[in-house]
């Protein structure tokens, strides 16, 4: 037997950093952004609602390294307390509307009938407003505040985490096992709760995932509109509400931007990652 | 065989490796063979052995990180492993085509069939598209297509498996190919269909001269059209020769353990325990050193630690094997002779007992006005298993075995009937009420890799049942019943820790086993319990669920679509199509004595591992394919198919009449005495 010539492949350190290079850059962004903003008393020189009108609105400097906004607050400040808001909004945001959509669209997928029908008509008649307009609307009837803005979010957040979880049940549903489970005598719950919904968890972490940016976005968007936080909360989509109008001082605007900008990034390199690893198809490439 | 003429196909160390981050699996491993123009050549072996990917590296259908490493492909003087992407693409399809197991997902589901069948040929620009559209309607006619006209306006969702196969094959043969590769055709097929697609392969290889390799794990398959056979093990080919010697006298202890495994049709042993090989096959990133048979062969000697070359023993035929090529003999194996079955003492009353059973699944409507369609898996079934019995239940799919399998467990509810399990009357038992006796009624799964739930170990999926019945009040308790249930079915106590994809099919299978038996029921009923598994791995799996009967007294009601298994594990078996019984009767009657010629059709159509048996069995051609459920014939549902169908057969449905075997059968033409 002649000598058996391999060809060379990637080494397996190569072919990590080509498929979970990205996603782990951007899990490093998120972990960076939720340790400032735990510690952000700690971290940040100034108070974040400390206003010094006879320093306002100065370039990044020394003493502020992002600046100061029209009141006189030192951004830096502001931004790593913005995160506060907008990482626990977003997570509480998604995480709600996951587990409610979740379990809404996975009971309707496993008694179908009547009840499948009705819950599902429910979330294509809220799938016919544009998100934001409805959130809008909910959060103006609301009146203005962070808890009133994250119920207008959830009212119109659910509806895709229903839709993907009734889709996943009910490819699980018919699968052998669970008629396994039936005929050992186990419950409904039991099985929608204990057997089912552990099999389809996996698109739904990604889709959280990739939604959680998506959150922080319409959350920031929202404020912008002045519809977010009630002022003076430091929250980046208010602070670049802020610094619209002020071209000069382009620092007041921008610093808040790129966080939001790195955030919503972060989440969706994780997401991304996530869904490769979860697919068997794309993980073997 | 002519020794002087060229072959046609010559593979010569061809070595496959799958090359993966933890290093290479070789999983085809120096394999050589010669091909001659018009033969039939057959290649045999467990999954895993190779056989398969041997079939892909000659088409170069290989996906990574499959490539091939060594050896060499020579087909009308060139070197198909060396070819470049463009070269090889036009063998494909043009000279060497090839036929897959999975005939639902082998056809494009958007595009009709004749755009199919005509772009396959004038991918190669050897037809102009008028010509194949003609040629394709032609091609479909001499693939025994019914109204081939029509049948090319189709999409691949309107026709059966057996259907698309001839579609596949129709493909396949559109360039007339010089080389046909079927990677088990007829896997997916049920009997009488699968007797159809071999015939035609049989003509079709007599009447255009195309040499065929067909691949299979199903001697019976090989012995019924092939030539000459190759037997894989562990990615080398281990003994090769004519099936009929090969069958009659094998030469390698491995063919010999496929033999003995495989339960027959025409077998007189009473004894219910196949012959099994203990142990698995290697691991294909290690090859063991010397025979990869030996550790579990059971003639290994000496000599075995050397890794013996495949050397001719007689004409035609080699063996890679030290004790046979030596003059060795394979003895046969030693069947522990049949402990004189005890007369079972008809109890007071059935364990189970289902009196006109009926199901029927209401179908979408077709349109807003169109009328509500009705599927009538079962229609009327009357079954009785008394205590301690094996009843089985066979039948082409779609005849509504596994409906009534969920029926009498009551995982659907019956739309008409009585069903009574130990004298209670469990038709319209609700769910909660029926749970206490879910403890006493279990099911065996078919498909060892969605009946367990993956996120669940195996300790959880048996602490499941135990828990939920109260069966152990401590967790200690449960722990120590989980470790006497994987005893039970011989798997290592240490598997509580682990997943089900951890492990093999076969030992999945018993995972499921355990589960059913956790709650220690009287009656399990297995569906399709083996036909996913290898033929050795289903023997033990046979084996097992033979001795625990004998261990537990348990009851089985046993589904499966392989006449041959059923008749070596059931006492009583009954025969179902289109949702009624055809005929019911003792094992050996049924088989020795078929009353109704729907049982008659379905024994011939068996295949069985033995040329010379298949030479002299009756043949009862059985044409076409079972109607649909939904619209069933009038009178006898088996007057369409029926070679003795009479005008009376559409008028009136036969009644289902005790005949002198002791069984019943409905039939208006059999011999009931």
């Amino acid at each position: 037997m002649s000598e058996i010539v391999l060809p060379a492949v990637a080494t397996s350190r190569q072919r990590w950093m080509r498929r979970y290079g990205l996603p782990a850059f951007g899990a490093g962004v998120i972990v960076l952004w939720i340790v400032l903003a735990v510690f952000a008393p700690w971290i940040t020189p100034y108070d974040p609602n400390f206003v010094d009108v006879a320093a306002r609105l100065q370039p990044p400097s020394w003493a502020h390294w992002m600046g100061t906004d029209t009141l006189g607050r030192d951004v830096l400040t502001r931004v790593v307390f913005g995160a506060r808001i907008s990482l626990s909004v977003g997570f509480a945001v998604v995480l709600i509307g996951a587990a409610f959509g979740t379990l809404l669209g996975a009971v309707a997928a496993y008694v179908a009938g009547w009840a499948e029908e009705g819950l599902m008509r429910l979330t294509d008649l809220v799938f016919c407003f544009p998100p934001i307009i409805l959130a809008m609307a909910i959060a103006a009837a609301l009146g203005i505040g962070t808890v009133n803005t994250c119920i207008a979010m959830l009212v119109v957040w659910w509806p895709k985490f229903a839709r993907l979880a009734r889709s996943l049940v009910l490819t699980q549903r018919n699968l052998e096992y669970v008629e396994a489970a039936q005929s050992i005598g186990f419950g409904p719950a039991h099985i929608l709760l204990r057997q089912i919904i552990p099999n389809a968890v996996g698109p739904l972490v990604v889709l959280v995932t990739l939604d959680l940016g998506n959150a922080i976005l319409v959350f920031a968007g929202l404020s912008f509109l002045g519809l977010g936080t009630v002022p003076p909360t430091a929250e980046w989509g208010a602070m670049v509400g802020e610094g619209r109008q002020l071209v000069q001082q382009w620092w007041v605007a921008t610093f808040a931007g790129l966080a939001i900008l790195t955030v919503v990034m972060g989440f969706n390199f994780i997401g991304d990652g996530l869904r490769d690893w979860l697919d068997p198809h794309a993980r073997n490439r | 065989m002519p020794a002087t003429a060229e072959a046609l196909l010559r593979v010569r160390d061809l070595r496959t490796w799958f090359l993966t981050d933890a290093g290479p699996v070789r999983a085809v491993d120096g394999v050589s063979f010669d091909l001659h123009a018009g033969e039939t050549l057959g290649i045999v072996g467990e999954s895993g052995s190779g056989k398969s990917v041997c079939a892909k590296s000659i088409m170069r259908l290989l996906d990574e990180p499959a490539r091939i490493v060594g050896g060499s492909i020579a087909f009308r003087g060139r070197d198909l492993a060396r070819l470049s992407e463009d070269e090889i693409r036009d063998v494909r399809g043009r000279e060497i085509a090839m036929v897959f197991q999975d005939p639902m997902t082998s056809l494009n589901p958007v595009l009709r069939i004749a755009k199919q069948l005509v772009e396959a040929m004038t991918a190669h620009g050897r037809f102009a598209a008028s010509v194949a559209r003609e040629r394709a309607v032609s091609l479909l006619r001499r693939m025994g297509v019914p109204a081939p006209e029509r049948a090319v306006q189709s999409y691949p969702h309107q026709y059966s498996g057996g259907m698309r196969q001839r579609v596949m094959l129709a493909m396949g043969m559109s360039n007339e190919p010089a080389l046909l590769i079927a990677d088990e055709p007829t896997t997916a097929l049920d009997v009488t269909i699968q007797a159809q697609i071999l015939e035609l392969l049989r003509t079709l290889n007599e009447e255009l001269g195309t040499a065929v390799v067909l691949i299979s794990h199903d001697l019976g398959v090989i012995a019924n059209i092939c030539s000459r056979v190759l037997v894989m093990y562990a990615g080398e080919i281990v003994e090769e020769g004519s099936p009929g010697e090969l069958l009659s006298d094998p030469r390698h202890p491995y063919t010999w353990a496929l033999l003995n495994a495989a339960p027959r049709l025409d077998s007189e042993a009473h004894d219910r325990r196949l012959v099994t090989i203990e142990g698995q096959p290697p691991d294909p990133r290690a090859w063991p050193e010397g025979c990869r048979f030996r550790a579990r062969c059971p003639f290994a000697i000496e000599k075995c630690g050397e890794h013996p070359e495949l050397l001719p023993i007689e004409a035609h035929r080699a063996t890679r094997c030290w004790v046979t090529q030596q003059g060795g003999a394979l003895h046969r194996p030693d069947r522990v002779p049949a402990a004189a079955a005890e007369p079972r003492q008809a109890t007071a009353e059935p364990l189970l007992d289902v009196r006109g059973v009926t199901k029927h699944f209401s179908l979408p409507r077709d349109g807003l006005f169109a009328p509500v369609r009705v599927l009538r898996a079962v229609d009327g079934v009357d079954l009785t298993v008394e205590r301690g019995e094996t009843v089985g239940l066979v039948g082409e799919s779609g005849c509504g075995k596994s409906t009534l399998a969920r029926l009498v467990t009551r995982l659907h509810r019956p739309t008409a009937g009585r069903i009574m399990f130990a004298g209670q009357d469990i038709t319209h038992a609700t769910q909660a009420e029926i749970r206490p006796l879910r403890r006493r009624m279990q099911m065996i799964f078919q498909d060892p890799y969605a009946s367990l739930n993956p996120r669940m170990s195996v300790g959880e999926i048996l602490a499941g049942p135990l828990k939920l019945h109260g069966i152990v009040d401590s967790d200690a308790a449960a722990r120590k019943r989980i470790g006497e249930l994987l005893d039970i079915v011989n798997l290592p106590a240490r598997s509580t820790q682990r997943f089900p994809h951890e492990f093999s099919g076969g030992q999945r299978q018993r995972i499921s086993i355990a589960r059913a038996l956790a709650v220690r029921p009287d009656l399990v009923v297995a569906d399709e319990p083996v036909s996913a598994l290898d033929v050795n791995i289903q023997a033990q799996i046979i084996n097992l669920m033979v001795d625990l009967q004998e261990r537990f007294g348990l009851t089985y009601l046993f589904i499966a679509h392989d006449l041959a298994v059923v008749r070596h594990v059931c006492d009583r078996i009954v025969v179902l199509y289109l949702g009624k019984v055809m005929e019911t009767a003792r094992a050996d009657a049924l088989f020795s004595n078929p009353l109704h010629p729907y049982t008659q059709t379905l024994v011939a159509a068996a295949p069985v591992p033995d040329p010379r048996m298949e030479r002299s069995r009756r043949h009862v051609p059985l044409s076409g394919e079972p109607p649909s459920p939904i619209s069933p014939p009038s009178g006898c549902r088996f007057r369409t198919r029926c070679p003795k169908a009479q005008p009376i057969c559409a008028e009136q449905e036969p009644e289902l009449l005790p005949d002198s075997r002791g069984g019943a059968v409905a039939c208006h033409f059999a011999e009931v005495g």
